[in-house]
């Protein structure tokens, strides 16, 4: 064994380029399939064991008491299907505002509608909600709030203006829901009591099924609900599903493209370090024989090539385990700590097997050259010198000898034939750099088109705001979460008329926003309304058409899901007792406010009986104007009204920039390892061609022609596996990128899936010319400098 | 004949590799345009290495090496190939063809290297090929070849541009009696023609037969330096 082990530490020792690619190739492939795998379990974890826990609702529905009395709805319990249901509980829809000032919230401030629900105890066979602090409301004046909502804590008061009398309740304790089924819950009969006054019932009811894996089941589920009661009962419903989704969206939309890295990866890891290992075999030969001939089996000669990969190989693993676990620290975030789960990390059994399935895949690639070591002949091993086969690509030889370049390019062109085999895997290493460079491209611009697309107000180059901020009942005074009370707003009349007449002005529209109960949706829903010609400021349609006329809207994909409807549908927005039906005319591209805005014109507020005026207005200027001009012109005349114009500028997404850079690590990381594949391919060549060398340095070959001799050889191949990889990594992306869309509950629009266009294009297959040639420079370098009378010593 | 420069200019030339004794001691050595020099000497006297110094595939430690007016030990990695190219021909021991190029396209290296048009060199090459008596070998590969044979081959490229010197390292070393008999002969024309050339060899009979002038080296350092008088001069 210790001679085994001694001729082992010689072999990696002796071929530090080779250990260096095998090290980072294992590396990088264990970081990218370590860290995929990690987000797609550690981010389902906390909601599966908290749903778990909880015995959390597989379905909400929500209930017009109009159409269906209590006892109906408890009938449901017994609907096909379901194997627990708790409520009916009374359901309102309230405007608290602040009594007792705290930290983030002072006193006096309006908030947004909560879903408040009547309902006996924390606990139950569906929706078995936490205590997070103090005690659930059992007697009238309590509260008990939804934890990660209102920023109160037991002992605060709220108050209800909108209703006669205006009540006041105390916060009596915080409970965690897993399904969010609702804002803030209050004993039955105080539910009762706030819903008294002439406004209709609405009610809540939670069901676990049989089966809900799917969202076909949970439809299904719902369908056997909805069929026991009168038309029109259920007013919406939220499936568990969607609100996993919006749990772990974020962390899952990392999922396909990382996991696409780590295939890759581990893909070029069994071409690498194949490559080495037959490499090693080849070069070696002589020692395998001498090795033979001093008693080695070929069991030992086998062990000893095989472990010569598996050492670095290890080595690499180790530090992948170490990188992906790092990388999902960020990526992760505190995606855990909305079910009390603390802190998230890759779970150690990924760290185990995610490595040990890399180092089974390693020693597979490195067992078929070492079993041709251990199957050589020992006197032919010894016998036959270090250049076998050289009788290879003669024709091709000669064919290129007759072109009109230089002989040293000549030479070059020629040199890929006499090792077809080394040629070929060569040429897959720079195809997979290729497919990675265009892959990781393409994410690239797909997340520049998904940022640029994603906010709402990012369109035109001015912005002009009028000083009112969210939108409340008009005349009462608007406190955003956290924030100052908003000076007066400026008369939209005034500031649109001051854009009319302003020079250089192109186009203009107003939004505004306000918070409503939307059918379907739990909580309140952010609408974001529209006034004058807004199409040139739309966001990215995906389906359907943007807002033409009243009574219309506009909802991303997400909003779809989230309330299971479908362009076409209606949505009825309610607002203090009004309801407003909007038809839901498109479906959008913008992630902003978790992508769950609704986008109406502003005749939709003023039907609810909201303030419908703009408090922005998003300004075109015409082509060619000087912004800096046109800005103090226009501030000039809008100073009287009192509202400021300024220059557009939208932020940027963390979530993107983390993705952003974790793409262009990935691909740098990959293309690299790419590279020192084709170094390591040219290192081998040149060192069997090494006499050859000595031979035409000899004859008078200068060391630029050697290098652009070796360049030549490697420049073909280089192109060629370049223009393969392309289009393979165009199709990657077309398949992952639509797959990040959904994983993320959103459908990217087509400019952000076909991002590729021709002169790119062009580009990015010269980019395996590129690796080629990079790869290929230190040991053409090296075969420059060779002492050439060295190389003719060694006969 | 004194008034002619020498060709080969070596001044108190050393070649120490390592820590070892040095290969070559202070050799100061001059050769004239048309002579041939045979270079006797047992082995590991530094025959190949002053071979190597004049070829400029070696520097020297210390002392200078001048060939044809060019201070060949102050060329750097390219001048010394474009020098190499228009003044050296080498034929070594053990031929040093390349397996994988036929014999024209071997012969024909040192022309494609300098840039020569191509229908000289194939004229040149077919010329030199058939002088030395080849030409039917012209498409073979040198695999296929006897060592004579292929020591002709090598011959030829070396004799393809034209060069100020023929450098030839142990040209028989490799050859049985009958193939030695005909380079001996081949290289003893080409002397008579006017051709330069140095020769290292163990071979008193090489030296003898074709040689004008012959050295000894011994541990580095020329021990003999005699004219060669032969009777076929
Ligand atoms: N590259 C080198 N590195 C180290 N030592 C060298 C090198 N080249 C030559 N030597 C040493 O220099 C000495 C002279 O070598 P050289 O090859 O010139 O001898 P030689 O006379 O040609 O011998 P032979 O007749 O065996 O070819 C030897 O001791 C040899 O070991
Ligand atoms: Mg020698």
């Amino acid at each position: 064994m210790s001679a085994l082990g001694r001729v082992v530490r010689a072999g990696v020792g002796r071929r530090r380029v080779q250990t260096a690619v095998m090290i980072l190739t294992t590396l990088m492939a264990v970081t990218a399939s370590v860290l995929a795998a990690g987000l797609l379990v550690a981010s389902q974890a906390p909601f599966d064991h908290a749903f778990a826990q909880q015995h959390g609702a597989h379905l909400t529905g929500q209930f017009d008491g109009t159409k269906v009395t209590a006892p109906q709805l408890a009938a449901t319990a017994h609907a096909s299907g379901v194997t627990a249901a708790a409520g009916p509980f009374r359901t309102l829809s309230l405007r608290p505002r602040t009594t007792s000032g705290s930290d983030p919230l002072p006193a006096g401030a309006d908030l947004p509608p909560m879903t408040v629900v009547g309902r006996a105890s924390a606990g139950g066979p569906v929706d078995d909600t936490v205590l997070v602090d103090g005690t659930w409301a059992t007697r009238p004046g309590q509260i008990v709030l939804a934890y990660g909502g209102l920023p109160l804590r037991p002992g605060a008061q709220l108050t209800f203006p909108d209703l006669p009398g205006s009540p006041t309740l105390t916060v009596v304790g915080v409970a965690r829901s897993v399904t969010d089924t609702a804002e803030a819950w209050v004993a039955p009969a105080q539910a009762e009591a706030l819903t008294a006054q002439g406004s209709t019932a609405t009610y809540e009811m939670l069901y676990r099924f049989r089966h809900a894996g799917t969202d076909a089941q949970v439809a299904a589920d719902r369908a056997a609900i909805t069929a026991a009661l009168p038309r029109g009962a259920m007013t919406g419903s939220q499936s568990y599903l969607t609100v996993k989704l919006q749990a772990v969206a974020n962390t899952m939309a990392f999922v396909p493209f990382v996991a696409a890295f780590g295939v890759l990866g581990l893909l070029l890891s069994v071409l690498i370090i194949g490559i080495v290992v037959s490499g090693a075999v080849g070069a070696a030969t002589r020692r395998i024989g001498i090795l033979k001939s001093l008693g080695f089996t070929p069991a030992q000669v086998v062990r000893a090539y095989v472990a010569q990969a598996l050492i670095p190989a290890a080595i690499g693993c180790v530090l992948g385990v170490v990188c992906g676990d790092l990388l999902a620290v960020p990526v992760l975030g505190d995606a855990g700590s909305a079910y009390g789960a603390g802190s998230l990390t890759v779970p150690l059994w990924v760290d185990v097997a995610v490595p040990a399935a890399a180092l089974a895949l390693v020693a597979c690639a490195a067992l078929a050259p070492a079993l041709r070591a251990g199957r050589l002949r020992t006197v032919e091993a010894i016998t036959v010198g270090r250049t076998p086969g050289a009788g290879r690509g003669r024709l091709v030889r000669r064919l290129t000898g007759r072109l009109p370049v230089p002989r040293a390019v000549s030479l070059g062109l020629a040199n890929p034939f006499a090792h077809p085999a080394r040629s070929a895997t060569m040429a897959a290493a720079v195809a997979f750099g290729a497919v990675t460079v265009t892959f990781g491209v393409g994410l690239a611009l797909t997340l520049g088109a998904v940022q640029s697309g994603r906010m709402l107000n990012s369109a035109g180059s001015v912005v002009v705001a009028t000083g009112g901020g969210q939108q409340g009942p008009p005349g009462a005074q608007v406190v955003h979460v956290g924030g100052e009370p908003d000076a007066p707003k400026a008369d939209p009349a005034e500031v649109t008329a001051a854009l009319r007449t302003q020079k250089g002005t192109r186009g203009f529209y107003g939004t505004t926003q306000a918070q409503v109960s939307a059918s379907g949706v739990t909580g309140a829903t952010t609408v974001v309304a529209y006034q004058g010609d807004s199409s040139w400021g739309a966001p990215e349609m995906v389906s359907g058409a943007w807002l033409t006329g009243p009574g219309q809207a506009v909802v991303s994909t997400r909003f779809l899901r989230a309330a299971g409807i479908q362009v076409g549908d209606t949505v009825t927005l309610t607002e203090r007792g009004r309801h407003v039906s909007v038809r839901i005319v498109g479906e959008a591209f913008f992630t902003v406010g978790e992508g769950m805005e609704l986008l109406t014109p502003t005749s939709t507020l003023a039907a609810l009986g909201l303030d419908s005026q703009p408090s922005r207005f998003n300004v075109e200027t015409e082509p060619g104007t000087d912004l800096a001009g046109y800005l103090a012109s226009l501030n000039a005349s809008l100073d009287p009204t009192g509202a400021v114009a300024f220059a557009n500028t939208s932020g940027t997404s963390d979530l993107i920039a983390t993705m952003d850079a974790l793409v262009g690590m990935l691909t740098l990381m990959l293309v690299a390892v790419a590279g020192l594949g084709v170094l390591n391919t040219v290192v081998l060549d040149t060192r069997d061609r090494v006499h050859d060398l000595g031979v035409l340095k000899a004859l008078g070959m200068t060391p630029r022609h050697t290098v652009a001799m070796v360049l030549t050889s490697v420049a073909a191949i280089g192109l060629l596996a370049g223009a393969a990889g392309v289009p393979i990594g165009v199709a990657l992306h077309a398949h992952v990128t639509p797959l990040m869309g959904d994983a993320a509950g959103i459908t990217l629009p087509p400019s952000a899936i076909s991002v590729y266009h021709l002169p790119d294009l062009a580009l990015l297959a010269l980019g395996g010319l590129v690796i080629a040639l990079a790869g290929a420079l230190l040991p053409a370098g090296w075969a420059a400098r060779t002492g050439t009378a060295t190389a003719l010593r060694t006969e | 004949m004194t008034a002619s420069a020498p060709v080969i200019d070596i001044r108190d030339v050393s070649r120490t590799y390592g820590e070892g004794p040095p290969a070559l001691a202070d050799v100061t050595l001059s050769v004239r345009a048309g002579e041939a020099l045979a270079v006797l000497g047992p082995s590991g006297s530094g025959k190949s290495t002053l071979l190597n110094l004049i070829a400029g595939l070696d520097r020297p430690s210390t002392g200078s090496v001048m060939v044809d007016g060019l201070h060949v030990d102050e060329l750097g990695e390219a001048a010394s190939a474009k020098y190499r190219r228009a003044k050296i021909g080498m034929v070594f021991q053990f031929f040093n063809l390349l397996d994988d190029l036929t014999v024209t396209d071997n012969v024909l290296l040192p022309a494609q290297l300098a840039g020569m048009p191509r229908a000289e060199a194939r004229t040149r090459a077919g010329d030199l090929l058939e002088s030395l008596g080849i030409d039917r070998h012209a498409r073979a590969y040198p695999g296929r070849l006897s060592g004579g044979e292929r020591q002709r081959v090598a011959v030829a490229r070396a004799l393809m541009n034209r060069p100020a010197l023929l450098l030839a390292d142990e040209p028989t070393g490799a050859l049985d009696t009958a193939s030695g008999e005909d380079v001996r002969e081949l290289l003893a024309e080409l002397n008579a023609d006017g051709q330069t050339i140095v020769l290292v060899t163990h071979d008193l009979g090489l030296a003898e037969s074709c040689a004008t002038r012959t050295i000894e080296l011994v541990d580095g350092r020329i021990v003999r330096d005699v004219a060669t008088l032969t009777v076929n001069r």
